[in-house]
């Protein structure tokens, strides 16, 4: 098991390495000069050539790229000979020309929001989409199963733009049930967090509730009509014990997978819902970042979701083993 | 066997081995599973050789290796004269025109999406041969010969029972007149009355096309009904081959001994009268199979020369090998032997004799460290969707 | 059955006319109809059959496992005095596992994956009696012991999949037994395993129903396994029972043409091997579309020796050809007596 973490954990440093440079390679070779972006439009030849040089643009892209990895652990200083040399501490993701602002700040500061956001809809979605799911698959082919269906296909089938701008429409302009959507940290003002965070929630959690209400359902029939779910009932198990027991804990397995990704991709912000909301998340820092060309900006945000997305899939694999003795990690 | 007749198949010490990987920092290999180890036989021209075993005993590999559907590790496989385990997967094309398969699971060997016509019909596109009349003229004619309704050519294979699935595999197999069709474990999914069915239309076919088969199956009746000769494997190891009557009818191998006693003869006259040859406990691992003869844990006739010696595949007499240091041509008092019961009355119920003494129990198994092998029970599911948000 | 010569009282386990069955988009599938049959304490009955013929539900029927919320279950199942289809569904739970016990074809996927198979035995023990788990798991580890599980202290705590398919079998028994039934149902039990491993579980069977009394159902397609175990045989096709008759009637003088077909189409090696195997020709029948008349006519070779061509409008009825051996058949007893002797003439090498 140790042996294994280890090797994953290598195996994840050796794939971010790899795609910090997919990343590096990708953003020079597209159109588009990152010095020109880095000052208006009434700008000097001049100008736009000190910047590069100061920015470092005019080095080769494998000085570049060795210095945007020293950064990372040892820290660097852009700038250095001017009168105002950035110092970035390790670790550093750069440093944002266009916001003047280092990455690692920009992501800290909408990390909470997107992390508030998907915490708050994952928990909303895995108990109304997994309670339904099973209510659904013990009432098999009978009306509440229908019903719950139902629900899950239109819910699936409403995209997540339309259920936010209809929400925001009905909710807050017509019927001025909660205030416009504005961001404030529950620490600071738990109440108008929660006004925010509402709807957002629902809009996530809609689409995710019709996806988990189906794969729960799907999964707890399937798991029903095993042959050992037949023998705890020939045991003489109480139906509530082979239900829970015997089906639930086997049928409900494979949704940590499932859930656990889930949880990674909306941590790497969900570009919509934070869009129609209004809330400053990763997901609306990445569109902006790449709007703006900001390079290093990009670059960060890159590294930092798909470390979740690495490392949730870790936790997800080393979860499935403690759950299904089975599975032998290897 | 008759005279003796062209060899369509020769195998040649084949041995086909799995790599074992170590849990540790690095997964280097750390042994092999040694699933065919030495494995050397023929199959002449329109002969049936049965092999049979149980699992884990590497009939199986032995029938994928041989139509190269695996890669052998060493030795030579020669099909009509020609040697194919040095081919190229492209190089090995012509060689599927001579030899084909026919799978086990009528349900799963077919593809769901084509129709019955296409199945049967596919060799002859993927091999770019034209039959004279056409492909669905010659499709249909095979659909009649095995005992399929022509007039089910655009039918998909969910239309039709498990006999008539396995109908349509023979068809395809048999669609290229190939000299050799492996067929591995036929029968064994269908219900007896169907078995029958395709057991005679296998033997027919036979007949008519010169075919030989390997024919891999675990049950050792219905390899007599179609065998010309039956070869016995063990954990990857051949361990008697013999025309058909006399593996039967006067085997020499314990292992042999052992399986034949084990299978439940339909009479109860005869078989409450039997006492079988149990076999003390498991498997052992192909891993780390025991040193010498690999069936001497499990053997009644074991002997220490056993644990140090690899018996050699030895011909005792005329088309008869065994590989054991001591063959048995009568059993040991008390061993597997078939007892005369007094006649019962309809009715009554029959009592079985008590074990006798030195029968082995069935209470003292030993049983191999379950760790040391592979688990290939089940692949870890994995739920992936891909959903913008 | 009752044995001749017995005073007629009640038998262990009675069936009468059972019938299962299940809606389906494609109509109702009519899985086991007018199935009757009985059991003495301790004999053993095979119910003996292809997939499709009824043979499991029948068994599930038995054990109260068929979805009352699916099938329709009608008919009469009296165990011991005690009728089970009107029964609350808590005490057929009472009575599953305590009274009746069963075991599957696959050893594999009947024991849960992610439980140790001590914890496994040791729960089918706490559903039924109060004891203390220490108590508990001692029971399971003296059952493990008896059922031939080597070194069962270091066993008790394997996962299945840590267990040869053989040694799984063995749990499913062990579990089975813990709670002393009356009556083990068998389903199957070593279709699954292999040839030797398979004559490792057969003698178990019989050795611990010697041991504890048990009466077993064996369901089984195998007519080899038939003649090992089974005193009484019951042949199923079409979801009705079709031949009833004491193990050695049905092999030396089988009456009902399935039966008859069955036995010539299956290999065997104490045979002349100049016997041709004579399948039965055609597919068994649909559930939901079964034949009007007798069920086994579209495949019987002898239907058209019937006049007025009643078995393809009449079901016939099971009727007592002699004591204890029941057929369904139209063909009048003489002549398929002649017909039987005929076959077994032809598949014991003879002319």
């Amino acid at each position: 098991m140790a042996a294994y973490v280890v090797r994953r954990l290598i195996l994840m440093v050796a794939l971010l390495f790899v795609l910090t440079a997919a990343v590096f390679v990708l953003f020079t070779l597209l159109p588009g000069d990152p010095a020109r972006l880095t000052c208006g439009k009434a700008c000097s030849a001049q100008t736009i050539e000190a910047n590069r040089h100061r920015l470092g643009y005019d080095q080769p892209i494998l000085t570049q790229y060795e210095e945007f990895l020293s950064g990372l652990f040892v820290g660097r200083t852009f700038s250095a000979d001017s009168p105002e040399p950035i110092v970035c501490n390790a670790p550093c993701l750069g440093y944002s020309f266009t916001r003047h602002e280092q990455v690692l700040t920009l992501i800290a500061k909408a990390a909470p929001t997107t992390f508030w956001l998907a915490i708050g809809a994952f928990i909303m979605w895995i108990i109304t989409g997994i309670s339904l799911g099973i209510f659904a698959a013990l009432n098999h082919g009978h009306w509440p199963d229908r019903l719950v269906m139902g629900i899950s296909l239109v819910g699936y089938s409403l995209p997540s733009f339309f259920i936010g701008l209809v929400l925001i429409f009905f909710v807050v302009i017509k019927w001025s049930w909660l205030p416009f959507p504005s961001y404030v940290s529950p620490f600071d003002n738990p109440f108008q967090f929660l006004q925010t965070m509402i709807l957002p929630w629902i809009v996530l959690a809609v689409l995710n509730t019709a996806f988990y209400m189906r794969l729960t359902r799907n999964q707890v029939l399937e798991t029903l009509n095993e042959d050992y779910v037949r023998t705890a009932r020939a045991k003489g198990l109480p139906e509530r014990t082979v239900v829970v027991k015997h089906a639930l804990r086997a049928g409900l397995t494979p949704l940590v997978t499932a859930a656990g990704m889930d949880l990674a991709y909306l941590l790497g912000g969900a570009i919509i819902t934070e869009s129609i909301f209004n809330l400053p998340g990763l997901g609306a820092l990445a569109v902006s970042s790449v709007l703006e060309s900001d390079l290093p900006l990009i670059t960060g945000i890159t590294l930092v979701t798909s470390t979740v997305i690495i490392v949730a899939n870790l936790v997800v694999d080393l979860l499935y083993a403690v759950i299904d003795p089975r599975v032998r990690l290897a | 066997m008759t005279t003796e007749t062209r060899e369509i198949l020769r195998v040649s010490d084949l041995r086909t081995y799995f790599p074992v990987r170590s849990h540790g920092l690095i997964r280097r290999v750390i042994g092999q599973v040694k699933a065919v180890d030495g494995v050397s036989f023929s199959v002449g021209s329109a002969e049936t050789l049965g092999l049979v075993g149980e699992s884990g005993s590497g009939k199986t590999t032995v029938a994928r290796s041989v139509l190269m559907l695996v890669r052998p590790t060493s030795g030579q496989i020669v099909i009509d004269g020609q040697e194919i385990t040095h081919l190229s997967s492209k190089a090995l094309m012509p060689m599927r025109r001579k030899a084909q398969m026919i799978f086990q699971d009528p349900y799963n060997a077919l593809n769901p999406r084509h129709t019955v016509g296409g199945i049967i019909g596919a060799p002859y596109r993927i091999q770019g041969i034209e039959p004279p009349g056409g492909v669905r003229a010659a499709v249909q004619a095979l659909m009649e010969r095995v005992g399929l309704n022509p007039e089910h050519y655009n039918r998909y294979p969910n239309e039709f029972s498990g006999g008539q699935r396995q109908r349509i595999g023979i068809a395809r197999a048999v669609a290229l007149r190939p000299k050799l069709i492996v067929c591995d474990e036929p029968v064994s999914a269908l219900d007896v009355s169907i078995q029958a069915q395709i057991i005679n239309l296998l033997r027919d076919l036979q007949h008519e096309f010169g075919l030989s088969y390997l024919f891999v199956a675990h049950d050792l009746a219905v390899v007599r009904q179609i065998s010309h000769r039956v070869a016995v494997m063990y954990l990857g190891h051949l361990m008697e081959m013999a025309p058909r009557e006399t593996i039967y009818a006067a085997p020499l191998h314990p292992y042999t001994h052992s399986l034949l006693s084990a299978v439940p003869i339909p009479d109860p006259k005869l078989q409450k009268g039997r006492s079988r040859i149990v076999l003390e406990g498991d498997l052992p691992s192909p891993i780390n199979p025991p040193s010498g003869c690999v069936f001497r844990t499990r053997c009644f006739q074991a002997q220490e020369r056993c644990s140090v010696e690899v018996p050699p595949l030895i011909e005792v007499a005329p088309g008869h090998h065994v590989a054991c240091h001591f063959p048995v041509a009568t059993l040991p008092a008390g061993v597997g032997t078939a007892r005369a019961m007094p006649e019962t009355q309809p009715g009554v119920p029959v009592r079985r004799p008590q074990p006798a003494s030195g029968q082995v129990s069935s209470a003292q198994l030993d049983c191999l460290p379950a760790d040391g092998r592979p688990d290939f029970t089940r692949l870890r599911p994995r739920v992936r969707v891909g959903r913008s948000l | 059955m009752t044995t001749p010569g017995r005073p007629a009282e009640h038998p262990f386990l009675e069936i009468k006319d059972l019938g299962v069955a299940f809606p389906t988009e494609d109509g109702l599938v009519r899985a086991v109809e007018g199935v009757s049959l009985s059991i003495e304490r301790g004999r053993t009955l095979a119910i003996v059959g292809e997939s499709g013929s009824g043979k499991s539900v029948t068994a599930q029927a038995i054990m109260g496992l068929i979805d009352r919320k699916i099938a329709t279950v009608t008919g009469e199942i009296w165990l011991d005095g005690q009728e089970l289809i009107g029964l609350p569904a808590d005490d057929l739970q009472a009575l599953r596992g305590a009274q009746v016990a069963m075991i599957f074809q696959d050893p594999m996927s009947s024991l849960h994956p992610f439980y140790r198979v001590g914890d496994q035995i040791t729960e089918a023990i706490n559903a039924h009696r109060s004891i203390r788990a220490k108590a508990a798991r001692a029971m399971a580890l003296e059952m493990l012991r008896r059922v031939g599980i080597p070194a069962p202290e270091r066993r008790i705590d394997d996962y299945p999949h840590q267990l040869s398919g053989g040694m799984r079998q063995r749990v499913m028994i062990a579990m089975a037994l813990i709670n002393a039934p009356k009556m083990l149902i068998a389903d199957e039990p070593t279709t699954a395993l292999d040839v030797t491993v398979q004559a490792q579980i057969l003698e178990l069977i019989t050795s611990l129903q010697d041991e504890f009394g048990i009466t077993v159902i064996m369901i089984t397609h195998d007519l080899g396994i038939v003649a090992d175990v089974a005193d009484d045989v019951a042949v199923m096709y079409g979801g009705r029972i079709v031949e009833v008759a004491p193990t050695g009637v049905l092999y030396a003088q089988p009456e009902m043409p399935y039966t008859l077909g069955l036995l010539s189409s299956i290999p065997r090696m104490d045979r002349e091997l100049s016997v041709r195997l004579e399948p039965i020709p055609g597919n068994p029948p649909s559930p939901i579309h079964l034949p009007l008349g007798c069920v086994f006519q579209p495949r019987c070779m002898y239907s058209d020796r019937v006049a007025g061509g009643a078995c393809l409008s009449v079901r016939p009825d099971l009727l007592a050809t002699a004591a204890g051996h029941l057929v369904r058949c139209h063909l009048p007893a003489e002549e398929r007596r002649q017909i039987s002797q005929g076959v077994l003439n032809v598949l014991a090498g003879g002319s």
